[in-house]
C-alpha cells in the first residue's frame, strides 16, 4: 500500500499500513433528472494517528465520500462500487449489523451544524452516553460517569449539571464540543469531521480546531477532515486531497500541496482567496465559470472548461482524455511535470504574495 | 408550567364567554318570535304571553343574556323546576333542560369517538410507520395507494354500501344501535362496530398518509443521521429519534379531529341513524331552538378548548424546547 | 492609562476621504423582549446595536467585521432604514434621516442600496431578471436615457452577465450569477452608497473572488462608497480602506486597514486576527501570535458591564467592569485609529513570548501534553 508522502526530503512514514484505505470508490445517486456521479473513482489512504484533509467546493463529493465510508448513504437510491477497507475489514459489502458495530465505536463522525445534528428531544448527556452503553456494554451509571468525564475534557463548564441540559441550552461552540465528546466517547480509531467548524465563529473555530488537535494527540485517532477552507486545512492536516467534481485532482502532504501546488484547480483556489498578509493592491484571480453539473460532467478532465492552461497541452487531450491521478504525491493533469513547475513559479506564485 | 395552565384556562373561559355572546346575539337578529315557536300549533295569544313570561322572553335581550350566562355558573329556576348548574336553559321545542338533553346524547357520541379513535390510530399510524420503514418497496406502494383511494371516500358513500352488504342483503349483522356500555359491553361493541369501521376507514387513510410523510421527513433530519452514525440500531433510531419528532404534527391533528368528533359526528350519526350530539345540534338549529343550539355549541367549544390545552401540554412533554421557553 | 489622548470620536474617524457621505452617531437598536404574567410587558431587550459611531466618506469602502451577534448586520439594516433606530442619529449628506418618513426618505433610498447575503432567497423566483433589475427604477419613477430596458441590459453587461438573459428566471442562474443579479439591482438607481451584508459568504471559494472583484470594479469605476459587512477578515481587508471591529453591539476598534490588521490595539482585534486560519504558503505564517479565547460571545440581552469584552479578555481588571472604555485615539495610534480599551495591547501581530490560552480544556490538555510527551500513537 503506497502512502501519501514521498520524495523531496519528506520522510516516508514508518509502518505504512493504512488504517483506512479507499480504492476506486464510485458513488452514484439515481434522481429524477438522471444519475448523479457524486464520487467517480476516488482512492486515498489514512494512517493511524494522522490527519487527512479533504478539500473541495460544494458538489465535489467530499461529504458523500465520508458518509459512504460509514454506510450512511441511502442504500435504495445509491450505488456504491469500489473498496473501502477499515482496519482490514471491507465495508462496501458489510451488512448493516456489521456497520452498526463499527459506527460510533471504531469510526465516529462529527457534523457541520451541531444544532441540527443533535436531537432536540434528548439531553446532551443521554446522546453521548447512548453509543458508549451500546458499544461497551456499560451500565447507565458508568456511562453517565464517562459522559461527565468527556464533557469536562472537551471544556464544558460544570459538566455534572450540564450533562442534563438539552442541546438548545448550549451555545454553538459548546454544542460542537458536546458533539466531539459524543464522537470520542468510545475512543474511536478513526474520526471523520465534516466541516466541523464551518457554522462557528472564527474565535470559537480556533478553539475547536486546537481542541481537536490536542485530543488527537491524546486519543491517537486518525482524522479525516473535510472542509472547503484551505486555511483550516493548512492548520489541521498532515496529508491533503483536493477534490473536484467527484474526483481527486491533487494529493500530497499539506506542505507539498499548499506550498508547491501542481494542479490548475488548486492554483485557482489559492489565488482566488485573499490572505491576511497579502497585497491588497493586487486583484484576486477567480476561477472563471461555475462548478460542473454532476448529472452531466464535462468529458475528459472535469476542470477543462474552467482551466486557463488547456492551450499548453497538445491536441484536445483535456476535453477527451481523463487525466489519471498517480500514486503518492500526484496531480491529475495533462500538463507535464516541467510545465506545471514552470507555470507555478512564473504565473501562480507571484499572485500568492 | 402551572402559570401556563392558569393562563390557558383563563383564556378558555374568556373564549367560551365570547362564543356564547356571539351565538346569542346572532340568534336575535333572526326575525322570529321564539314564543310562537315554543308554543306549537294550537296557540292562543294568551298561551304565547304565558310562554313568553315563563321563558323570560319578555325581558330585554341583554338581561336575558346575563340570565343565561348566570345559569351556567349558578343554576336557574324555571316554572318547570330548578335547573342546577351548569344550566344551559330550557329547550323551546322539547321543554326539557338543555343540559339533560346533551348528557342524554353524549354517551353515544363519546362511544362513537372513542371506538373510532382507537381503530384509526392503531391501524392508521401503524400502517403509516410500516410504509415509512419499508419506503419505496411494494408494501409502501400498496399502503400509500390504498390510503389514497380510501381517503377520497366519504362516510355517506361508504356507510350505505357497508350497511347494504352486511345488514340488508346478507343479514349478518343488525342495524347499528347504541347500547350503553354499562348495560351490555358486548352489545355496545357489536352495535357500534359498523359505524366505527366506516368512520375509522376514512380517518385511517388520513393518519396513514400523515404518519408516513412526517416519518420520512424526520428520517432525513440530520440528528437522525447522527444517531445512525453513533451505531444505534435502525429500529432504535426509527422509534426513538424519528418517531419522537413526528409526534408533534400527529398530536396536533389528533387534537383537532377529537374535538370535532366529540362535538358530534353529524354525518356518521345521520348515515347510521344514531341519536348523537351532532343530530341534536342540527335539529336544534333547524327548529331555531336557541337554548339548545347554544348549549350544544358551548359544549363543543368546551372540548375544543380543553383539547387545545391538552395538546399544548403534550407538546411540552414531547419537545423540551417548548417546555423551557 | 493616563496618557490617553481624548479626541472626540467623530473628529478622528474621518479617515482617508475628505468629504463625509454618511455619518452615524450613537446609533442604537434594542429589540424588545415581551413576557410576564398575567399581562405581557417588556421584560428586557436584545441590545443588538448599542451606541456606535461610524463615518463613510464619498467613494470610500468601510469594512465592518465581527462575529455573529455583534450587531453588524443590524447596523447595515439601520443605515438602509430597513429597521427603525431606537436612538442615535444617521446623517446622509448632511440630511438627518434617522426617523425620516417614507416620503422624506424617497430621494435618499435610491442613493443607499443594499446587497444581501443569500442570493437564493433575496430574488423573487417568479420574476424575470429584467423585471427584478427594472423594478427599483419603476418604483422610484426613474426613466434613464434610452429607456429602462436598455439600462437593464447595460447593467447586466456591467456585472458580467449576458444581456440576452434579460427574460430568464433566477433559478436558471448559479449562485455566483445570482449575486451578480443582486449587484445589478443595487446599481439600477445609481447609488452613492451600497451596504453589502455578507455578500459572498454563501458562495463557493472560487466564486467568492468573482463577486469581490466585481464589487471592487463597481467601487473603482462608479465611485460608489461601500459599507462592507462580513465575518471573513481576509476578504474585508482586501476590500476595505477602513475597518471597524464590532463586539456585542459596540465598535471596539476602528481605523485604516493597516492599523487594524498590522497594528491592532484592542485585545479582541488581536484575538480575531490570531484566530483566522491562514494557508501557510511560506514559513512566515509560523510567527503569528496565538490567542485562544474561552467560550462563546455572551448574550446581548445581558451584556457585561463596563467593557463588554472583559469576560473573555486576558487583561481584564476591576476598572474594565466598572467603567466603559471610550472609543478614542489612544497614544501610539495613528490618526483615525480609535480603540475602546483601558489596557491596550502592543501594536503588533507577531507571536508573543507566551501564547494566550484562555480555554480551560485546551489549557488542561496542553499542560498535560507538555508534562509528559504523548506516548500513545
Amino acid at each position: 500500500m503506497t502512502t501519501l508522502t514521498k520524495t523531496e526530503g519528506e520522510k516516508a512514514p514508518t509502518g505504512p499500513e493504512a488504517f483506512l484505505s479507499v480504492r476506486d470508490l464510485k458513488v452514484r445517486f439515481s434522481t429524477e433528472d438522471g444519475i448523479v456521479k457524486a464520487v467517480d473513482g476516488l482512492s486515498f489512504d489514512v494512517e493511524r494517528g494522522k490527519t487527512l484533509g479533504i478539500v473541495g467546493e460544494s458538489g465535489s463529493g467530499k461529504s458523500v465520500t465520508n458518509l459512504t465510508v460509514l454506510g450512511l448513504h441511502n442504500p435504495k437510491s445509491t450505488t456504491v462500487e469500489g473498496e473501502i477497507v477499515l482496519d482490514g475489514q471491507e465495508l462496501v459489502t458489510a451488512t448493516e449489523r456489521e456497520m452498526e458495530k463499527i459506527r460510533g465505536n471504531k469510526a465516529a463522525m462529527i457534523f457541520q451544524d451541531p444544532l441540527t445534528a443533535l436531537s432536540p428531544y434528548y439531553t446532551v448527556g443521554r446522546q453521548i452516553a447512548e453509543p458508549y452503553m451500546k458499544h461497551t456494554g456499560a451500565s447507565k451509571k458508568e456511562a453517565r460517569q464517562r459522559t461527565i468525564e468527556m464533557l469536562a475534557k472537551v471544556g464544558i463548564p460544570q459538566p455534572q449539571t450540564r450533562v442534563d441540559d438539552y442541546p438548545h441550552q448550549f451555545s454553538g461552540g459548546m454544542r460542537q464540543r458536546a458533539m466531539i465528546a459524543m464522537a470520542l466517547v468510545c475512543d474511536p480509531d478513526l474520526l471523520i469531521a465534516d466541516e466541523p467548524t464551518t457554522a462557528l465563529d472564527v474565535t470559537v473555530q480556533a478553539q475547536i480546531l486546537d481542541l481537536l488537535k490536542d485530543l488527537q494527540q491524546e486519543f491517537g485517532s486518525a482524522i479525516v477532515f473535510i472542509t472547503h477552507d484551505l486555511g483550516v486545512i493548512s492548520d489541521m492536516a498532515d496529508d491533503l486531497l483536493v477534490m473536484y467534481s467527484g474526483r481527486a485532482v491533487e494529493r500530497g502532504t499539506v506542505r507539498e500541496v499548499l506550498r508547491n501546488p501542481q494542479h490548475p484547480y488548486t492554483w485557482g483556489l489559492l489565488s482566488s482567496m485573499p490572505r491576511l498578509g497579502g497585497d491588497t493592491e493586487q486583484a484576486l484571480t477567480p476561477i472563471p465559470g461555475s462548478p460542473p453539473s454532476l448529472l452531466n460532467p464535462p468529458s475528459g478532465c472535469p476542470f477543462h472548461p474552467r482551466c486557463a492552461f488547456t492551450g499548453e497541452v497538445t491536441g484536445s487531450r483535456c476535453s477527451e482524455e481523463r487525466p489519471a491521478l498517480g500514486e503518492g504525491r500526484a496531480s491529475a493533469c495533462h500538463l507535464t511535470a516541467e510545465q506545471k513547475q514552470t507555470i507555478f513559479i512564473d504565473k501562480i506564485q507571484p499572485r500568492l504574495r | 408550567m402551572l402559570q401556563f395552565l392558569i393562563r390557558r384556562l383563563i383564556g378558555a373561559v374568556v373564549i367560551m364567554f365570547l362564543i356564547g355572546a356571539f351565538t346569542f346575539f346572532l340568534f336575535y337578529t333572526i326575525p322570529q318570535d321564539f314564543a310562537q315557536l315554543a308554543c306549537g300549533k294550537n296557540c292562543t295569544p294568551e298561551n304565547i304571553a304565558v310562554i313568553r313570561e315563563n321563558l323570560g322572553l319578555d325581558k330585554p335581550i341583554t338581561a336575558q343574556f346575563w340570565e343565561f350566562m348566570g345559569g351556567i355558573v349558578s343554576g336557574r329556576d324555571f316554572p318547570q323546576g330548578h335547573c342546577s348548574a351548569p344550566c344551559l336553559g330550557l329547550s323551546f321545542s322539547s321543554g326539557e333542560f338543555v343540559w339533560d338533553s346533551i348528557i342524554d346524547r353524549f354517551p353515544l357520541t363519546l362511544s362513537l369517538t372513542a371506538g373510532g379513535l382507537v381503530i384509526f390510530l392503531v391501524i392508521g399510524l401503524g400502517s403509516g410507520l410500516i410504509a415509512a420503514w419499508k419506503r419505496g418497496t411494494m408494501v409502501d406502494k400498496l399502503v400509500s395507494g390504498a390510503s389514497m383511494v380510501l381517503s377520497s371516500f366519504q362516510i355517506y358513500f361508504l356507510g350505505p354500501i357497508v350497511l347494504g352488504i352486511f345488514v340488508y342483503s346478507s343479514g349478518w349483522m343488525d342495524n347499528p344501535k347504541y347500547v350503553p356500555i354499562t348495560e351490555n359491553p358486548v352489545g355496545w361493541a357489536v352495535g357500534l362496530l359498523i359505524p366505527w369501521a366506516v368512520m375509522a376507514t376514512i380517518f385511517t387513510a388520513q393518519y396513514t398518509r400523515m404518519a408516513r410523510s412526517t416519518m420520512i421527513e424526520q428520517l432525513s433530519e440530520e440528528h437522525v443521521r447522527t444517531a445512525r452514525a453513533k451505531g444505534m440500531r435502525q429500529r432504535y433510531v426509527f422509534f426513538r429519534y424519528a418517531w419522537r419528532g413526528s409526534l408533534i404534527p400527529i398530536v396536533t391533528i389528533i387534537g383537532m379531529d377529537l374535538s370535532a368528533l366529540l362535538s358530534g359526528a353529524v354525518v356518521t350519526e345521520f348515515t347510521f341513524d344514531l341519536p348523537g350530539l351532532g343530530r341534536l345540534a342540527v335539529q336544534s338549529s333547524l327548529t331555531k331552538d336557541l337554548p339548545l343550539t347554544m348549549g350544544v355549541m358551548l359544549f363543543g367549544a368546551f372540548f375544543i378548548l380543553i383539547l387545545n390545552i391538552i395538546v399544548d401540554l403534550a407538546y411540552a412533554l414531547i419537545d423540551p424546547r417548548v417546555r423551557l421557553s | 492609562m493616563s496618557d490617553n489622548l481624548t479626541l472626540p470620536a467623530q473628529q478622528g474617524a474621518t479617515g482617508t476621504s475628505a468629504e463625509t457621505l454618511l455619518e452615524v452617531e450613537g446609533l442604537t437598536k434594542h429589540f424588545p423582549i415581551y413576557g410576564g404574567f398575567p399581562i405581557k410587558r417588556k421584560v428586557g431587550a436584545v441590545q443588538a446595536v448599542d451606541g456606535i459611531d461610524l463615518t463613510v466618506g464619498v467613494g470610500e469602502s468601510v469594512g465592518l467585521v465581527g462575529e455573529s451577534g455583534c450587531g453588524k448586520s443590524t447596523t447595515g439594516r439601520l443605515i438602509t432604514r430597513l429597521l427603525e433606530p431606537t436612538a442615535g442619529k444617521i446623517t446622509y449628506q448632511g440630511q438627518d434621516i434617522t426617523h425620516a418618513s417614507r416620503r422624506q426618505l424617497a430621494p435618499v433610498r435610491s442613493e443607499i442600496q443594499m446587497i444581501f447575503q443569500d442570493p437564493y432567497s433575496s430574488l423573487n423566483p417568479r420574476q424575470t431578471v429584467g423585471t427584478i433589475i427594472k423594478s427599483p427604477m419603476e418604483v422610484n419613477g426613474i426613466n434613464p436615457e434610452g429607456g429602462r430596458e436598455k439600462k437593464v441590459r447595460e447593467l447586466l453587461e456591467l456585472v458580467g452577465l449576458n444581456p440576452e438573459h434579460y427574460n430568464r428566471f433566477p433559478h436558471e442562474f448559479s449562485g455566483g450569477q445570482r449575486q451578480r443579479i443582486g449587484v445589478a439591482r443595487a446599481l439600477a438607481l445609481n447609488p452613492k452608497l451600497i451596504v453589502a451584508d455578507e455578500p459572498v459568504s454563501a458562495l463557493d471559494v472560487s466564486i467568492q473572488a468573482q463577486v469581490v472583484n466585481l464589487l471592487q470594479k463597481v467601487q473603482d469605476e462608479l465611485g460608489i462608497a461601500f459599507l462592507f459587512i462580513a465575518h471573513d477578515l481576509a476578504i474585508v481587508r482586501h476590500f476595505s480602506q477602513r475597518v471597524a471591529v464590532m463586539y456585542l453591539g459596540k465598535v471596539v476598534e476602528v481605523g485604516d486597514r493597516d492599523s487594524i490588521y498590522n497594528r491592532p490595539r484592542h485585545p479582541y482585534t488581536h484575538a480575531l486576527l490570531s484566530a483566522v486560519p491562514e494557508v501557510a504558503v511560506d514559513d512566515e505564517a509560523d510567527d503569528k501570535e496565538r490567542i485562544r479565547l474561552a467560550g462563546d460571545v455572551p448574550s446581548p440581552i445581558h451584556p457585561p458591564s463596563g467593557c463588554r469584552f472583559r469576560t473573555r479578555c486576558w487583561k481584564a481588571q476591576d476598572k474594565c467592569a466598572s467603567e466603559e472604555p471610550p472609543l478614542i485615539q489612544i497614544s501610539g495610534n495613528r490618526e483615525g485609529h480609535l480603540t475602546a480599551c483601558h489596557f491596550p495591547e502592543e501594536p503588533t501581530t507577531e507571536a508573543r513570548e507566551e501564547d494566550v490560552v484562555m480555554d480551560p480544556a485546551l489549557k488542561a490538555l496542553e499542560d498535560s501534553a507538555a508534562d509528559e510527551p504523548a506516548t500513545k500513537d
